[in-house]
């Protein structure tokens, strides 16, 4: 249970560190948190012949709001989110999610980026990501480029990002108005653990209770976060009552296509996706009264 | 073929160390192996058990999950750092005498670490918050309830000196 060895450096700025990711490639690794990184690097999971520590880039820590969009370092720890009275105002789904990410000793290291690139498919803040359809700053030596999280993730601990990029910033989009409502749950062995199915969903209504906007998730259900923007659709212009929910919950268990594994059974999950996406649907509604 | 040593200057328990450490050395490693701290337990070396629980910069954290370098200018804070000046228990570590709250003591050190990082945040905790706290702290001796009620003893003390 210890790592294999490895050249460690500490570069003072991002574009330094993506300088070193040039260099040496898929040999490098960069470390944020590290509380997926190092538990893979001491079962020689992983072996990085050069870790690249970005834990001091202040450039990584912003947290800002830039028109409609919360903007969120990569490297800010998880624990500074949670906190934050900002996120807490404009991005509330994201707190309500980190209550079930780890413990408080991972969270005070953890990072929000650290989190996207790691791409469990039961994690919690990828999840969001794509629920919300954030987008993903990346950038390397030869500058700046985006990618919607929707289009991040292909399979567990898959992702898009090449070996000499590095995860920004993550910008969340502000949904506005009177009645919007959020809630995150799930279902693990116990508090902490990694997800048997996780849901999210926030919602937009209008005076009458109508929907002015929806969008719902389930993960640990599929390879990658899975966001529902079809049922977001199906549900826009429609009184969120029971009956509709249910619809959704329904349509949501038809597009997953769960594994089964030692914890719980690909039926059982596909049980679990239903019941969560309904009762998310629902606590979303209540909290947008 | 030696391993390449790096610098690493930080404190520890109020004292400075200054040491050189292969990268792949874990944070608990050193404090234990290196500074013969061995009140910090490893368990599981991969962040599940949270027995290395550790103060980092005064936050709780998993020092298994840190490697040694990495806590260049950082202030550590291990169980040993948390008794009185004259080394006999704080308040918090009593309170675990007196609620029989550690049986074979190989999470003890962890649960006081994460229930101090509490009390000092949330001197007057509701039992949820305590469970929340030491939730990422595993006893395999089942002894939560007294933990927890160790917890609620100490804070309903008024804190004297250490805790």
């Amino acid at each position: 249970m210890k790592a294999a060895p490895f050249e460690y450096s500490r570069p003072a700025s991002l574009a330094e560190a993506c300088a070193l990711l040039a260099m040496h490639g898929a040999d490098a690794k960069l470390i944020a948190g590290g509380q997926s990184l190092v538990p893979m690097m001491a079962m020689r999971l992983a072996r990085p012949a050069w870790l690249v520590d970005i834990n001091r880039l202040d450039e990584l820590k912003r947290i800002a709001i830039e028109g409609d969009a919360m903007v969120v370092g990569a490297a800010v720890r998880q624990c500074v989110i949670e906190r934050d009275p900002a996120a807490r105002e404009n991005l509330p789904l994201i707190g309500k999610a980190l209550r079930w990410v780890g413990h408080v000793q991972t969270r005070n290291r953890g990072t929000v980026g650290g989190s996207i690139v790691h791409a469990d498919p039961s994690a919690e803040i990828p999840l969001v990501a794509c629920v919300l359809d954030a987008t993903l700053v990346l950038r390397d030596a030869s500058g700046t480029s985006e990618m919607p999280a929707r289009e991040f993730f292909f399979a567990p601990m898959v992702t898009a990002i090449a070996p000499d990029q590095c995860l920004a910033e993550i910008c969340f989009p502000i949904w506005k108005g009177a009645r919007i409502g959020s809630a995150f749950d799930e279902v693990s062995i116990r508090h902490g653990d990694f997800a048997l199915v996780s849901a999210c969903a926030q919602v937009a209504l209008d005076e009458d209770g109508k929907c002015l906007r929806a969008a719902l998730g389930i993960g640990g259900a599929s390879p990658f976060p899975h966001a529902f923007p079809e049922i977001g659709a199906m549900l826009q212009g429609k009184r969120l009552d029971d009956k509709a929910i249910a619809e959704a919950a329904d349509a949501a268990a038809g597009l997953i296509d769960p594994d089964g594994d030692l914890h719980a059974t690909a039926d059982y999950r596909r049980h679990l996706a239903r019941v969560m996406a309904a009762r998310v649907l629902k606590a979303a509604r209540e909290d947008a009264q | 073929m030696s391993e390449r040593l790096y610098p690493v200057s930080l404190e520890v328990n109020g004292k400075r160390v200054e040491a050189e450490v292969p990268s792949r050395q874990t944070l608990v490693d050193f404090l234990r192996d290196t500074l013969r701290l061995t009140g910090t337990h490893v368990g599981c070396e991969h962040g599940i058990c949270g027995a290395c629980s550790v103060l980092l910069d005064g936050e709780p954290v998993r020092s298994c999950l840190i490697y040694a370098v990495q806590a260049e200018g950082a202030s550590v804070v291990t169980i040993e750092g948390l008794s009185q000046p004259d080394g006999t228990p704080g308040a918090l570590q009593d309170a675990f005498c007196e609620a029989h709250a550690l049986q074979c003591g190989y999470c003890t050190p962890a649960m006081i670490i994460a229930s101090h990082a509490l009390l000092e945040s949330n001197p007057a905790p509701t039992e949820a918050e305590i469970r929340d706290a030491i939730g990422g702290n595993l006893c395999r001796c089942t002894g939560y309830q007294q933990i927890v009620e160790a917890v609620q003893f100490a804070a309903s003390k008024p804190a004297k000196g250490a805790r």
